[in-house]
């Protein structure tokens, strides 16, 4: 078990830079999720630290000893592969004591750590099959359990879950999840499902053309992203972006959406953008679970208006609604039995204790 | 030929039909069977004609009889070329030939292989492509200069290889080393470049990669590759008949030639029966290795 420290690390391939520049510290036992839209250096970032790719500048440290010339297999890591890259020609157990028997382990030692981690994926039953006689879930058990009996100090997630059907992907996420819960060991896991990051990590680092947006708790990157590509990629459905701009109305300040809609602002709001320029072009970040049906007794900070929906998505526990603002698509969250259906006007109301505020030209949440 | 085929189904003329799938399917067949009966006559007929042949004496075969039938089948072609000492000579030259150019093939080509399809080093591409480019100078155009280099060689040194049965163990990697690498960088190039990453990590060197890994993964390319280099190595016929001439050192098909025609006169019936001899170690390594080699193809053709 260690940390791991990227100090600047950047990647060239020849004329293109894929990472920029990475900082990075991940503690002890810590599970950490790289996410991003594909190209943004996630997986490039994770090699290096495996040293499947050299790094062009920078260091990276695991356990405190810098390991930018030492080979792969004297970093202590293992690595899970989006392909699984299970070894066809050996059995389960063989594939999954490859690593030992090349370290020429005892016996008995590689058969107890073979049969525990079976035991821990309930893959036991399997030990004796063949890659090519199991189905993709069980694959990526094995895949782990090849991970988990090498004891290493980090485990490298490559897109584990990405070759699994939408029902599997769940089921071996809360896997993985538990998993982690038993070895404690430090993880580093990239992916580019959001949904993923927020539900696996302790923190998630979120990248963007090959830099680092922001680094996080899943809570804190949903709740307060520091930049527009941040509260836009993370959530689902993601955060409307609505254009705006700030005035003073009777001493109060307010956020004009439209020529119609005008809303004040909370005072905790108020106070905090009192010294944005008030011809700066804005844009009101809100949540969709933010806009809902008008309640007969708002909140302080709840605003009402009204609304033409263009389409509505029943989801069951709530549906979910879409109209069109100032030519930007607007989503919210409903009750089922509010009464909302295609191309109904609906009387809506947004809270505004929950908005974000962010600048339209350089992305940057005020 | 395969041309009325696709004019039939093109013809604007034709209905299609109701049913037409099972129609084209039914059409197809027919012409497969066709050609495939045509092919198998084509290419059995010679073996067939070499075994009538042999089982005929030397008399029944100069006799003005039918020659697709025996009428005095006899085992004495055969008795006669097992207990010859010179026959039994091109057979053991044979297959130490083929046996020590096969291995001499696998132990350059297989790493050739895996360091041009794995190990990305400066002008690897182009290397890989000259590897095959080498292939295709014929051998016609390459003896004469082996020749005179193989002589000069001799002048220098002393160490005479022409007219030595092993200097065709150097001689015959020029033919098969190009080919085989070139196999088997194609069936490594399949392997999914995980798979050697993961067995990096796993703590294995190069060497364990290739052996433990790449090797019984690609086992069907390396098996496509052995059968391809005996092939060759049992088969050369102008190597050997320029460089080797005493008769201890010759090997079958020149031996055949050299040894089973004198002067003018044909000794048929031992010629035929020393080609189906000749031609029997390949046949036999063929259908033992093609179900395995079968079996390994399709093991490999779904991902895992």
């Amino acid at each position: 078990m260690a940390d791991v420290t990227l100090r600047k690390v950047i990647k060239r391939y020849d004329e293109v830079e894929a990472v920029r520049g990475i900082d990075l510290d991940i503690a002890d036992h810590e599970f950490v999720v790289l996410v991003g839209p594909s190209g943004c250096g996630k997986s490039t970032t994770l090699r290096m630290i495996a040293g499947l790719e050299d790094i062009t500048d920078g260091d990276i440290m695991i356990g405190g000893d810098v390991v930018n010339d030492v080979p792969p297999k004297d970093r202590d890591i293992a690595m899970v592969f989006q392909n699984y890259a299970l070894y066809p020609h050996m059995t389960v157990a063989e594939n999954m004591s490859f690593g030992l028997r090349l370290k020429h382990y005892p016996k008995a030692e590689i058969k107890s750590r073979v049969t525990e981690a079976a035991r821990m994926l309930d893959i036991t039953d399997l030990i004796d099959r063949k890659p090519k006689q199991l189905s993709g879930g069980q694959r990526q058990r094995v895949a782990m359990g090849r991970a988990i009996v090498r004891n290493p100090k980090v485990f490298l997630f490559d897109e584990p879950l990405s070759n699994l059907d939408a029902k599997l992907r769940v089921q071996m996420r809360i896997e993985i999840k538990k998993v982690h819960q038993k070895v404690r060991t430090t993880t580093v896991y990239v992916t580019h499902d959001q949904v993923e990051a927020m539900t696996l990590a302790d923190r998630v680092v979120v990248m963007n053309h090959g830099r680092i947006e922001q680094i996080g708790t899943p809570n804190d990157l949903y709740h307060h992203p520091a930049t527009r590509f941040v509260a836009g990629f993370i959530g689902s459905p993601a955060m409307n972006f609505i254009p705006c701009r700030l005035e003073d109305v009777g001493g109060k300040l307010h956020i004009r959406l439209t020529d119609r809609i005008a809303f004040p602002l909370p005072l905790a709001r108020a106070v905090r953008y009192q010294n944005v320029a008030r011809n700066e072009k804005l844009l009101l970040g809100i949540r969709p679970e933010h806009i809902t049906e008008a309640n007969a007794h708002p909140e302080p900070g709840v605003e009402a208006f009204d609304a033409v929906l263009d389409v509505t998505e029943p989801m069951g526990m709530e549906t979910l609604i879409y109209f069109t603002l100032e030519g930007a698509q607007i989503c919210g969250r409903v009750n089922p039995n509010a009464g909302a259906h295609d191309g109904g006007p609906l009387r809506l109301a947004v809270d505004l204790n929950n908005m974000h505020l962010l600048n339209e030209v350089s992305g940057v949440v005020l | 030929m395969a041309s009325t085929l696709v004019i039939d189904k093109a013809a604007p003329t034709r209905k299609v039909k109701y049913g037409s799938m099972s129609r084209d399917r039914t059409w197809a067949l027919r012409w497969s069977y066709f050609f495939l009966t045509l092919f198998a006559i084509f290419s059995l007929v010679p073996p067939l004609y070499m075994l009538i042949t042999s089982l005929k004496s030397s008399a029944e075969i100069s006799a003005a009889t039918n020659p697709w039938w025996v009428f005095h089948p006899t085992l004495s072609n055969y008795v006669q070329l097992l207990t010859s000492n010179q026959f039994l000579t091109f057979f053991r030259n044979s297959a130490f030939v083929s046996i020590f150019v096969v291995t001499i093939t696998m132990l350059i080509s297989v790493p050739a292989a895996f360091a041009l399809s794995r190990m990305r080093f400066w002008g690897s591409a182009t290397l890989a492509t000259g590897v095959f480019l080498t292939y295709l100078i014929p051998d016609t155009l390459l003896f004469l200069p082996l020749f005179k280099m193989f002589a000069v060689f001799g002048d220098w040194t002393g160490i005479q290889l022409i007219n030595r049965w092993y200097v065709l163990l150097i001689i015959y990697p020029t033919l098969t080393v190009p080919f085989c690498t070139w196999i088997m960088i194609g069936y490594f190039a399949s392997i999914p470049k995980e798979l050697d990453e993961a067995a990096i990590i796993d703590g294995a060197s190069w060497f364990q990669t290739l052996t433990r890994i790449f090797i019984p993964v690609a086992l069907p390319g390396l098996i496509a590759a052995t059968i391809f280099a005996f092939t060759v190595s049992w088969a050369q016929f102008l190597y050997p008949l320029v460089f080797t001439t005493s008769t201890d050192q010759l090997v079958l098909p020149v031996g055949i030639i050299t040894t089973l025609i004198k002067g003018d006169v044909f000794n048929w019936g031992q010629i035929m029966t020393g080609a189906l001899l000749g031609a029997a170690p390949p046949l036999i390594i063929y259908a033992f290795l093609m179900d395995y080699y079968i079996a390994g193809l399709t093991a490999g053709a779904t991902k895992g």
